[in-house]
């Protein structure tokens, strides 16, 4: 299971890209594995607002249909057009092409909350067991 | 397989059109005509017979084999029901007959099956009253979230959540948003209950209700389910239980008793009457004394001369949630089916439910992992974290059991377990139809292990191969063209 370095992570297996105040999201290696073949992502829509740990968008997958969490606070910029098409990307590269959407983050501390990659390992671990 | 467009060949006919009798009307104005002739299919009286029969053989039902899906307590319904539900003085009377003057005089058995109907359950329950209108399980979620936001605004306050569980059945918070509440979702913690530190955290003033499934949805009835309760009403929320899972504890224990302000039935599930496909079901909820006044009308009501009457003024009701008077012949099979079975009865069927879903928790568990291993209540979650291992998933356990002739269990449900499957064999199978079942549950483990692809190619007996479920939801073709 791929978990990069440079990301941030929630326990709901969200991740966060840093660059400045621009942060990209997407979930992680192990929630694509769990959820099987993705069918659909519902993706907030350009100039919402979110809030930490609110449910931002949804997931669907021949399983199950998941929500997903915003890790941080702040205004989406700019969403990921080519999931509705190819919502498998999200299984093939969900660091990169399978990218949810963009945001322009409103408070850098609230990474408080968040895991770096070593603790987010840890959690898994601890999940796994 | 054809579909009977695919069988048709263009001028076949099933009808003969009797000559007209009357006079020929003027055609209608062509801009009312339709400009194509319709898609039907051209096909024989015989062949949409064959047709039809085929797919009636194919059809697989309780009255054709074990159907163990967890959660949806797919018990035998029997047969003596619909023979009451198709008596003519049920089957024939006319629902607008109780609202025209002294029409309700000619409905009094039809009023009264509702009225005694709703005592049954409030009895069983330990509730105040009921409402039978609720047309489904959800629809009765639905109206019980409407009711607690009814009480909460007549009350003055204004609250914004409600509480569900991570194991909790999709429409529950899916009724909690429909109702225009915000949802709080707590985890489930290592033991396999809802996080309580983490619900204390999260319960305050703004939290309008606990929505809960008890026993839960991984079979576990919940020891400190009272404190959950004292917890919520502490903080002035009232708690919703799903009875989803009431055929655990039929007589055992009663929801009311435990604090539960309102309940949703399934008499689809726990009543034994048909489910959605043979249905239609039936969701009646019921409520604790201070929400009685605000169920939907009209209310059955007895008069002091003993007749039964249909009461519509109830100025703090929550309106019409349901054309007349719900699913009427679901609740009167329902209804033949409790005063049969009978206290004992009712109370036999649980113990039997919850017998029958332990034993079949001893029999896999050495050959399934059981993430929550202790003795469940009427079912069992298993996970196939073992054989996925092999690249056996449950997804492929459950196809190799439809080959085998059997309904498989619910699978990836719970969410909180991974690789979940989730066996609910009701009371009314025998030993002989569990051993049979579980006998081939143990033969895929053993299949994962030597032979996996025998179990990942299934099904190979069926009409159709393995479906690629991912295309079909990626691309669905939901309507044939020619």
């Amino acid at each position: 299971m791929k978990i990069p370095k440079d990301l941030f992570y929630t326990k709901d297996h969200e991740w966060a890209r840093l660059e400045g105040k621009k942060a990209y999201i997407g979930i992680t290696d192990y929630a694509q594995a769990a959820l099987g073949d993705i069918t659909f992502a519902g993706l907030p829509k350009k100039g919402d607002m979110l809030k930490q740990a609110e449910a931002i968008a949804t997931v669907e997958s021949v399983k199950a249909a998941s929500d997903v969490y915003a890790p941080f606070s702040g205004k989406v910029t700019a969403i990921n057009e080519d999931l509705a098409a190819h919502p498998e990307f999200i299984n093939r590269s969900p660091y990169d092409e399978g990218y949810f959407f963009i945001m322009e983050i409103s408070d850098e501390s609230e990474k408080a909350k968040l895991m770096d990659a070593a603790a987010y390992e840890q959690y898994m671990e601890g999940i796994s067991k | 397989m054809k579909l009977i467009f695919e069988k048709g060949r263009h001028g076949r006919r099933g009808y003969v059109q009797a000559k007209s009798d009357v006079p020929e009307a003027k055609p209608l104005d062509k801009r009312y005509r339709r400009h194509k002739d319709p898609c039907l299919a051209f096909v024989s009286e015989l062949d949409v017979v064959r047709h039809y029969s085929e797919l009636s053989r194919l059809n697989y039902s309780v009255d054709t084999n074990f159907y163990p899906l967890g959660s949806c307590t797919m018990k035998y319904n029997p047969k003596f029901t619909e023979r009451i539900a198709s008596l003519d003085g049920f089957a024939q009377v006319h629902p607008l007959l109780p609202q025209i003057s002294g029409g309700g005089m000619l409905a009094q058995g039809s009023l009264e099956v509702l009225y005694d109907t709703e005592k049954l359950l409030a009895e069983i329950t330990g509730m105040s009253a009921f409402t039978m209108q609720p047309l489904a399980g959800a629809h009765g979620e639905l109206t019980g979230v409407m009711l607690v936001a009814a009480y909460h605004k007549a009350s003055g306050s204004r609250r914004k959540y409600v509480i569900v569980p991570d194991s909790s059945h999709g429409t529950n918070p899916a009724s909690a948003a429909i109702a225009g509440y915000d949802v709080i979702v707590i985890r489930t913690a290592a033991d396999g209950y809802m996080d309580l530190e983490e619900y204390k955290r999260r319960m305050d003033g703004n939290v309008a209700a606990v929505m809960l499934t008890c026993p839960d949805t991984l079979g576990l009835f919940n020891p400190r389910i009272k404190e959950i309760a004292d917890i919520a009403h502490k903080a002035g929320a009232l708690m919703y239980y799903d009875g989803a899972n009431l055929n655990a504890m039929l007589g055992k224990c009663r929801p009311g008793d435990i604090g539960f302000d309102v309940v949703h039935i399934n008499l689809h599930k726990t009543f034994a009457t048909p489910h959605g496909g043979g249905g239609p079901g039936a969701g009646p909820v019921g409520v604790s004394g201070k929400l009685a006044d605000f169920l939907p009308i009209p209310r059955v009501i007895r008069r002091t001369d003993g007749t039964f009457a249909l009461d519509y003024h109830r100025h703090k009701s929550i309106g019409y949630i349901a054309p007349f008077y719900g699913n009427f012949g679901v609740v009167l099979k329902a209804y033949a089916y409790m005063l049969l079975l009978g206290r004992e009865g009712l109370i036999g069927a649980a113990e039997t439910a919850v017998l029958n879903a332990n034993y079949c928790l001893a029999r896999l568990k050495g050959h399934y992992e059981l993430p929550y291993g202790r003795t469940c209540m009427h079912e069992c979650v298993f996970s196939a974290s073992r054989q996925a291992k092999n690249g056996v998933h449950a997804i492929d356990i459950a196809k190799y059991l439809i080959d085998r002739g059997y309904h498989p269990p619910t699978i990836y449900f719970p969410l909180i377990v991974k690789e979940a499957l989730m066996i609910e064999p009701t009371e009314t199978e025998s030993k002989e139809t569990l051993d049979g079942f579980l006998d081939t549950m143990v033969e895929i483990a053993r299949l994962a292990e030597k032979d996996p692809a025998s179990v990942t190619q299934a099904p190979l007996h069926m009409p159709v191969k393995r479906l690629d479920e991912t295309k079909a939801a990626r691309e669905p073709n939901l309507r044939w063209q020619p």
